[in-house]
């Protein structure tokens, strides 16, 4: 078991480092072989993890070597799989199979076939170790490796100037959350002289107890590192330019996986956090506000993958609502089914953009349903998981977090209402894309018709996205949960009504036009709000005027080198006195001679005036 | 002091006047044999000075200094005299304004 365990992160790493040191020169079937068989094996090896968990007794370490060792401190090279880990395990080697599969049929024709899946397999091997890291320091390698890989594929077709600036975006705005993560991961070293992760909950819930300065402070700056991985507010500005990436990218980086590993190390430290209440409520708001945001700036758009980005941040919202509220289980399942119907979402969209040369403007789609069937039930199905319509994975884990957050004392109902406007209005834009895009008349002819490779993905990620719900995830163990199931009474029938309206008011709204909203989209304060909305709130040019330009100016004025004004009234000055003092080097004597003179007579009338004074 | 002995101030007087002399001389004049002549005469005065001051002391320093005086004059004006030569030669002029591209 334990060679299985190692083998699961390493099989993707030497598959990478193959591929990127011979990719160029490795003929395509045999690179197709490497870059999707690595991930199958992986996820074959995952598979006959799950079967053998039930014979082992509990979490399994294994310690490769150690990793450093300063004085007192050290940390090893450990993997360790629990209950939490081997969720995402299957999650990241499962979801990552199929969209490898599927990326060999879209990338095919791309000049960089082989980069592209070192890339890839780079990122599945560093997000593997993320979540098998026994220490908080290989989690963080982990982290800062799926971040590297992250810009290296949203800037992937980096010859067009505007993806190299949206991967630059991506990377800068989550370092600003990583600095803050490694300043609380500083903090736990310096408190417990340990980064072992089961060793810090432990000492910190004999050391602390609940509501002191100090785990609020460290709970505090590691959220600040999940916000900007999992794109929460205020950092959320860079997930929707990282669309620029390639299609297949956005489904398993940006949707499914690297976006939940904030989720992840909140789960996973549920132990601290829990002595930081506080900073729980902080997550809770931040993460309604971000679905409420993001669902109404993903109504907003015209882009299809902007549509499922900004989708992505208001799902990526109720996770941490559930984490904030302390119903872990519902914010991991939640992750789970999100990712089968997100990555579902974007690989029918990058299906249909494909199809349609490459057109990515909805306006521009219409009356797909009967041309391009795959894609067509895909979104469907994606939408409908989306939307949490019941019967679907997504209405399993969202009515979940809905009902759990309605039971909250205090703050629950005021929470529950912004949440359920979220879902309103999710189901309103998953089911205006559907009817937008494959109903109504034909707007752009598609030219082909989705391979097996892409196709075979897409029927499993919907079969995943339907029965994904009845999954029963076992977390008992590795999460302090609260045993009671939710009641069930007038507020669940209202919480699964919801989306039902939602869909029907699109259908109103989109396809049949009977509910004609003209009057309030095209009064003037409806123009301004979608504008704003379409901007992401305004987010972008917030952070343009407040932090890019004056650092842009400031970057201008130091090229002019202003140090070197400083250092040049020294050298000024040196100058001036060496001018003024060479001309008395004049060369006449008799100057000289006068001088020497007329120093002899000061020096000897002062010693005069001495000795008679 | 005895008869017929020049008493030490006017020859202390001599001295500043003669060494004044010698001082504006090397001051004023631009020719270089006129400068080291007027150098001789700063550095006589200062041996009569020394001269004088042994006789009133009745001290032999005074002349032994006056010999080493004497030495060093002549030194000079040897190495001085060299100079001039080869002023002479180099410049064709004996005006110490015209060695003034020595200066660095």
């Amino acid at each position: 078991m334990e060679t299985l365990l190692t083998a699961v992160p390493l099989l993707p790493l030497a598959s990478a480092a193959l591929l990127l040191l011979y990719g160029r020169n490795l003929p395509k079937p045999l690179v197709t072989g490497l870059g999707v068989g690595s991930v199958g094996l992986a996820a074959l090896a995952v598979l006959s993890l799950v079967m053998q968990w039930q014979e082992a007794a509990g979490p399994v370490t294994v310690v490769l070597w150690q990793w450093l060792s300063v004085g007192s401190f050290s940390v090893d090279l450990a993997l360790r799989l629990d209950q939490l880990s081997l969720i995402w395990l299957c999650t990241i080697t499962g979801i990552g199979f199929l969209i490898h599969l599927y990326s060999s049929e879209y990338m095919d024709s791309d000049d960089n076939y082989s980069r592209y899946f070192a890339y890839l397999n780079l990122f599945v091997a560093s997000m593997l170790l993320l979540v098998l890291g026994d220490s908080l320091l290989l989690l963080f390698l982990g982290w800062e490796g799926v971040g590297l890989c992250s810009y290296l594929l949203i800037g992937f077709w980096y010859r067009d100037a505007a993806n190299g600036a949206a991967a630059r975006k991506a990377f800068i705005v989550t370092r600003a959350g990583d600095a803050a993560m490694a300043l609380g991961l500083f903090l736990l070293v310096a408190q417990f002289n340990t980064l072992n992760i089961q060793d810090i909950v432990e000492a910190a819930s004999v050391a602390w107890s609940a509501g002191d300065t100090l785990p609020t402070l460290a709970c505090g700056l590691i959220f600040a590192g999940a916000v900007g991985k999992s794109a929460q507010l205020p950092l959320q500005t860079w997930l929707p330019d990282a669309m620029a990436g390639p299609t297949p990218v956005s489904a398993l980086i940006h949707a499914a996986t690297m976006v939940t590993a904030g989720i992840y190390l909140v789960a996973r430290l549920s132990g601290l956090f829990l002595l930081a209440p506080d900073v729980l409520l902080v997550i809770a708001v931040i993460g309604v506000a971000t679905a409420l945001m993001a669902a109404c700036a993903a109504l907003a758009q015209h882009d299809i993958k902007r549509i499922l980005a900004y989708s992505t941040i208001s799902q990526l919202g109720y996770m941490f609502l559930a984490l904030g509220i302390q119903a872990w289980d519902a914010g991991v399942f939640h992750m789970m089914t999100h990712a089968f119907f997100k990555a579902l979402l974007f690989l029918a969209a990058g299906a249909v953009i494909e199809c349609l040369h490459h057109e990515q403007d909805i306006r521009n789609m219409g009356g797909l349903r009967n041309r391009l069937p795959v894609p067509f039930w895909s979104v469907l199905i994606g939408s409908a998981a989306l939307a949490a319509l019941p019967l679907t994975a997504g209405f399993a884990s969202k009515d979940l977090i809905l009902l759990r957050v309605w039971e909250v004392d205090g703050m629950g109902a005021w929470l529950w209402t912004v949440a359920a406007i979220a879902a309103l209005i999710t189901a309103l834009y998953s089911f205006k894309l559907v009817f937008v895009v494959f109903f109504g008349d034909i707007q752009t002819e598609p030219s082909h018709q989705p391979g097996w490779r892409m196709s075979v993905p897409l029927a499993l990620l919907c079969a995943l996205s339907i029965l994904g719900g009845w999954i029963v995830l076992p977390l008992s163990e590795v999460l302090p949960l609260q045993a009671e199931d939710p009641a069930h009474g007038a507020i669940a029938i209202v919480s699964a009504a919801i989306p039902i309206v939602g869909v029907a008011l699109a259908y109103l709204i989109f396809q049949t036009r009977q509910l004609d909203v003209s009057a309030v989209t095209e009064s003037g304060g409806g123009r301004w709000t979608a504008q704003y909305w379409l901007e992401g709130w305004g987010m972008d040019r917030l952070y343009d005027a407040v932090l890019v330009q004056p650092y842009a100016r400031l970057a201008q004025w130091w090229r002019g080198e202003p140090m070197d004004r400083v250092v040049a009234v020294v050298t000024g000055a040196a100058e001036f006195i060496h001018h003024q003092l060479s001309t008395t080097q004049s060369g006449r004597l008799g100057r000289y001679v006068a001088v020497l003179s007329a120093g002899l007579i000061l020096l000897l009338t002062l010693m005069l005036l001495r000795a008679f004074a | 002091m005895g008869p017929g002995m020049v008493p030490i101030e006017h020859v202390l007087v001599l001295a500043g006047l003669l060494f004044v002399i010698g001082l504006f001389g090397l001051m004023l004049r631009r020719n270089i044999i006129f400068m080291l002549m007027a150098l001789e005469v700063m550095l006589n005065s200062a041996a009569l000075a020394f001269v004088a001051a042994g006789a009133r002391w009745g001290q032999p320093d005074g002349q032994v200094i006056f010999m080493f005086i004497l030495a060093i004059a002549a030194a000079e004006v040897s190495v001085g005299l060299g100079l001039v030569l080869q002023m002479r030669r180099q410049l064709r002029s004996l005006d110490m304004n015209d060695a003034i591209r020595l200066r660095g």
